[in-house]
């Protein structure tokens, strides 16, 4: 609720007083999430190398915030407008394999 | 509370936590949680006996503390339950974190309370020194003076509670010992009564509703943090006139009526006093005893802590020449305690303020006599006399 709310259907818009807003904070509506954009917490990046990749899967199970994208049963890249940067995929990538590399933000 | 209609017959002789765990087996709640501390325990340990008997449907939950107690409940009423629990002094301050979570967001849970002093030194008898404690947590509180109260409180606690304008967690007080332990007769009503009388339970986002999924306890920074607590407040103003409301509709029901307050002999009084819970009968008894002796005394008994009656009190206390006002708890703040500072902020916009003084009085379960309240009465009409309060800040029954 605190972020940015970037989707026009976010039930509770940004600026709203005290009487248009649900009690208690609850928020109505499921999968917000997708609208609050916490990239900007990263101090690293996973950088993904597509070459490299055997499409195990075990990174897109691992990652906390779902962060990475998949299309057609296949790894595609990595959301970073929802990636918070805490190298989980890069770890749990097979060791021979290596298809992350975390990268200082300012890199 | 008004005379009961009612014949004697239908009374049962009960304790207090009897009469609070009978009343919860006739709300039924979906959930309790259950966590031993006296001089509470017996009303979750009885309940247990209903719930090992068939005679709830209540999902039972046995916890590992207080603090875990409350937050079961709050899970519980997120999910869409109607869910209780009941506690004490330590134990009502090892959850004080959750107490804020429970009315932050807005879960209309209802707690019976057993009055009871806080540690250090330890004891286990009674003073309000444990819920004056969460005063400003958020929940509604409504104090009982016996056990027939206590149990009709529970059950109207529900309804406000539960109220669609409302939507916030209530607790409802009895003394430690002297009304918990102590045997009268209550008049129960029943069970189909008490059913109807509170309805089934609305839950307004319930998290098993998966056709409409819903996020709680999200972060809440800068920018919506404020508004939150502003509808808070707001629910807290619409408190009032719903338990008036609530205990208009009771009344029908039960022959018993309730308001904000109680006011015993007030009307031409002279010198008052305001109490909270168990020692307002032994004050009627002084009132009783006076008026015979054509002393113009009275009594207000508060039942509302919060949201604070000020504008009623002020109201109903504006004629009185001269009222001590008892304090079960010392907020040590070295200014008295909490219903002190609260009243007479609630006197300060009278045209013509009553002289107030504070009694400090029973605290860790101290006995508080007839002959006590004789000397407060005195002090009273000394006061009126001369046209002087006196001490600001009195202890009643320590020993110098
Ligand atoms: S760094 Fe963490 S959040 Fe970002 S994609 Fe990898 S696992 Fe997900
Ligand atoms: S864990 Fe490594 S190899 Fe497996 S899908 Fe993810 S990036 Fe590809």
């Amino acid at each position: 609720m605190s972020a940015e709310i970037k989707q026009q259907s976010m039930p509770i818009k940004a600026g709203a007083g005290w009487k248009e807003i649900p009690w208690g904070g609850v928020i109505p509506q499921g999968g917000t999430a997708r609208a609050f954009n916490v990239g900007g917490w990263r101090s690293e990046k996973p950088v993904w190398n597509r070459e490299k990749c055997i499409n195990c899967m075990m990174c897109w199970l691992y990652c906390p915030d779902m962060a990475i994208m998949v299309e057609d049963g296949k790894v595609a890249g990595v959301d970073y407008d929802h990636c918070k940067g805490c190298g989980i995929c890069s770890s749990v990538c097979p060791p021979r394999v290596k298809a992350f590399e975390m990268v200082p933000e300012h890199e | 509370m008004a005379v009961n209609k009612q014949s004697a017959a239908e009374s049962q002789a009960m304790t207090g936590n009897e009469a609070l765990a009978e009343a919860m087996r006739q709300i039924n709640p979906d959930v309790v949680a259950a966590y031993p501390i006296t001089p509470a325990t017996e009303i979750v340990q009885i309940f247990s006996s209903f719930h090992a008997d068939g005679l709830v449907d209540t999902e039972l939950v046995l916890v590992e503390s207080e603090h875990s107690a409350m937050s079961a409940v709050i899970g519980a009423s997120a999910a869409g339950a109607r869910a209780m629990t009941a506690t004490s002094s330590q134990g009502l301050a090892l959850m004080h974190e959750m107490l804020y979570i429970a009315s932050g967001s807005r879960y209309p849970i209802v707690m019976p309370v057993v009055n009871r002093a806080l540690s250090a030194p330890l004891n286990i008898h009674c003073d309000h020194s444990d819920t004056m404690g969460s005063r400003d947590a958020g929940w509604v509180q409504i104090y009982s003076e016996n056990a027939q109260e206590g149990y009709d409180n529970v059950i109207q606690a529900i309804r406000i509670a539960e109220h669609n304008e409302v939507q916030v967690p209530v607790m409802v007080m009895i003394d430690g010992f002297i009304i918990s332990h102590g045997m009268e007769n209550v008049f129960t009503l029943d069970d189909q009564t008490v059913r109807s009388f509170i309805g089934p339970f609305k839950p307004r986002f319930p998290l098993l509703d998966v056709d409409n999924p819903v996020s709680v306890g999200p972060v809440d920074f800068t920018d919506f943090y404020f508004e939150h607590k502003r509808q808070h407040h707001e629910a807290m103003v619409k408190v009032k006139p719903v338990i008036l409301e609530i205990a208009e509709e009771y009344a029908k029901i039960s022959g018993r009526k309730y308001g904000l307050f109680e006011e015993y002999m007030l009307d031409d009084a002279e010198v008052a006093v305001v109490v909270i819970s168990s020692a307002a009968g032994t004050t009627r008894y002084v009132v009783d005893k006076l008026r015979r002796a054509g002393v113009k005394a009275g009594m207000l008994k508060l039942r509302v802590f919060r949201p604070f009656p000020a504008e009623e009190l002020a109201e109903a206390l504006q004629h009185v020449k001269a009222i001590a006002v008892m304090d079960r708890a010392d907020s040590l703040s070295a200014q008295g305690g909490p219903l002190f500072a609260e009243l007479r902020s609630a006197l300060f916009d009278l045209p013509k303020r009553p002289l107030t003084t504070n009694y400090i009085y029973g605290l860790g379960g101290r006995d508080v006599p007839v002959a006590d309240i004789e000397s407060v009465f005195n002090d009273l009409l000394t006061t009126v006399s001369t046209g002087v309060a006196g001490p600001k800040v009195r202890f009643l029954g320590v020993r110098e």
